[in-house]
């Protein structure tokens, strides 16, 4: 039968080979810097919050370490699975709308027909943070 | 025990109405669950198309069943697997099936039939949470295409069921509502989740989401397998890892037994990059999470703080009040892996592999494999105290192991119970077909299905246990942040 022969034969080559990547490098091959830190915070406009959460983006990146083994040479990057065929274009007419009171109704702050967002980059406080020219510079 | 097995011989009359207390019944089985193979007299047939054809033939009627099914939510709360029940809505809609029942203009097979959501489809006008801050107390505008299209069928909304915040986690244990217990075992907390596609009449086009295919489909049943010689099923040798747990290593191999058994030529097959199919799934999830979240600003929708300073200090504070911390350690990693400087070596890198993978499936099937049989998870369930010994990340990349790799490459696949592991609680294969082959997969594990007998959990039994042990129990892992 099949099976037994093939689960032997199986057993014995996952014994002496890591199928699994189970333990991931605790201390990985970057260390994430406070600079670091404060640009992905900027990017992403969440808090790292906590030592453990770097810890964890640390683990994180070491897990994707584990990529650089595999051998990508001439291999084209996919985007998608679907990457052989035309993205599907709707005719260009109006079928539904005209629902702006309906959407208003689930925001925090609206005047009228507006969103009411607060100062953004032309408030003068924001000219002089540092990682934002920083950021410009890079 | 909580599950009783006995079989239903179906050539009989059904049973009548007052043994309908509950959806799911017990159904016929032998003494040994585990054994796959079955040699019974009568095949069980499922519940829902049981009660589609009593509701058919009015021996109940749709208030009736959704009054039953609210009254099983109601005394099952303790599973916390409900964040909102839509009572009024779900009568309001038994109303409607029952007068259609009564005109004989029922809307389909799933007329009538109680579904639940899980809470991150959005449903109009009933609150769509996600299990997050970001959208405690959000009602949407509108439906999500799958759930109009279970409406469009007649189907009864009962609720909203709880999940991991934004769905990121593998046991329903990180909302912010609490965990999920597991019915199967209450000290058990710890559901899976599976990332297969629906099929039926929620396949098909979605003129609102232009990355749906646009090939018609055609509804379709799934027939009898008779002929087994012309089926091939492969083994995927990567698959089975030294974490397999010997329990579910053997149940693999049991049903494999069983479709040679029964004719099939059984095969093992390579797909020579499965043990980076996770990190590379790691690796664009994130990606993908960093750029979606993105739409959580606090400004339109949604969760919004108080600080009125800046945009920025605005966006930054909602973010950090709305998102657990799988959610920004997610978007976190994500932009990591976006930076200009690790773009190629980790976002494009990871595409690459991406095509890898999905080319090991292109050549498996193209060397005439029909369908992949493997394990869906590494072990059964473990008991809660020990799935949160590790974080999120750790225990995502280990249970999404077999179940991720698909949905990279494309592939359909579905997992089916097998058997209760030696702790009573389930465990079950994954079956992986061809792209656009549904049919064959689903009548493959149709088959198979029929062929295990795996018991139905008796709910009764498991409230009469329960419930009084819960009647007083604070969830105490609910805090809202």
């Amino acid at each position: 039968m099949w099976t037994r022969a093939v689960w032997q034969g199986l057993r014995a080559s996952a014994g002496g080979r890591r199928g699994f990547p189970s333990k991931a490098d605790p201390q990985g091959s970057r260390r994430v810097t406070a600079e670091l830190i404060e640009h992905l915070e900027r990017l992403a406009l969440v808090d790292f919050g906590s030592q453990e959460a770097v810890a964890r983006l640390e683990k994180a990146i070491a897990f994707a370490d584990r990529l650089r083994a595999v051998d990508t040479d001439g291999v084209e990057p996919m985007e998608s699975v679907l990457e052989d065929r035309c993205l599907y274009l709707r005719s260009d007419n109006v079928v539904e709308g005209n629902c702006a009171e309906e959407l208003l109704q689930n925001s925090h702050r609206v005047v009228e027909e507006y969103f009411v967002a607060p100062p953004g980059m032309c408030c003068p406080k924001w000219l002089n943070r540092l990682s934002h020219t920083k950021l410009r510079m890079q | 025990m909580w599950w009783r097995l006995g079989y239903e011989d179906h050539v009989g009359p059904d049973p009548p109405r007052s043994e309908w207390n509950c959806l799911l019944r017990a159904q016929g089985g032998r003494e040994d669950s585990r054994s796959p193979c079955s040699r019974g007299r009568g095949v069980p047939r499922p519940a829902c198309i049981l009660v589609s054809a009593a509701l058919k033939q009015g021996r109940v009627t749709p208030t009736e069943l959704c009054q039953r099914c609210l009254s099983l939510i109601k005394k099952t709360k303790f599973l916390n697997a409900y964040i909102t029940v839509s009572e009024e809505v779900a009568l309001k809609q038994a109303e409607e099936s029952e007068k259609r029942y009564k005109k004989g203009h029922s809307l389909g097979d799933l007329d009538g039939i109680p579904v639940a959501v899980k809470d991150n489809f959005s449903t109009a006008g009933i609150e769509t949470t996600c299990a997050s801050n970001m959208l405690k107390g959000y009602v949407p505008p509108y439906n999500a295409t799958v759930v109009q299209k279970l409406l469009d069928q007649g189907a009864l909304l009962m609720g909203k069921t709880n999940l991991d915040e934004f769905a990121m986690g593998s046991g329903s244990t990180d909302g912010i509502f609490g965990p999920v217990k597991n019915p199967w075992s209450y000290s058990k907390q710890y559901r899976e989740k599976r990332k297969q596609k629906s099929h039926g009449i929620l396949a098909g086009h979605d003129p609102k989401d232009s990355t749906t295919i646009q090939d018609p489909v055609k509804p379709f049943t799934l027939p009898s397998l008779t002929d087994m010689s012309k089926l091939c099923i492969g083994i995927p040798k990567e698959y089975l890892t030294p974490e397999l747990s010997s329990e579910v290593q053997s149940l693999w191999s049991k049903a494999a037994n069983l479709f040679e058994s029964e004719g099939a030529k059984v095969i093992e097959v390579s797909l020579p990059h499965t043990s980076y199919s996770i990190v590379c799934y790691h690796v664009l999830c994130t990606s993908e999470v960093a750029s979606n979240m993105a739409r959580f600003d606090g400004l339109e929708y949604g969760h919004r703080c108080d600080i009125d300073v800046s945009t920025e200090a605005m966006y930054a504070a909602t973010r950090r009040e709305g998102f657990n911390d799988v959610v920004r350690g997610r978007i976190l990693s994500g932009n990591f892996f976006l930076l200009k400087e690790n773009y190629e070596n980790y976002f494009v890198k990871a595409q690459k592999v991406r095509r890898l993978i999905a080319r090991d499936f292109v050549n498996v099937f193209n060397s005439g494999v029909d369908v992949l049989l493997t394990p869906t998870t590494l072990s059964e369930a473990v008991p809660h105290t020990e799935f949160i010994r590790e974080d999120n990340r750790t225990r995502s990349a280990q249970d999404d192991l077999f179940t991720q790799a698909v949905n990279m490459a494309g592939l359909p696949a579905v997992s089916v119970p097998m058997a209760l592991s030696s702790q009573g609680l389930p465990i079950g294969l994954q079956f992986i077909g061809r792209a656009f082959c549904d049919q064959q997969l689903l009548t493959v594990a149709k088959w198979f299905e029929k062929q295990v007998q795996f018991p139905v959990i008796q709910l009764q039994e498991l409230m009469d246990d329960c419930s009084s042990i819960f009647e007083n129990e604070k969830l105490a892992s609910v805090s809202l942040k």
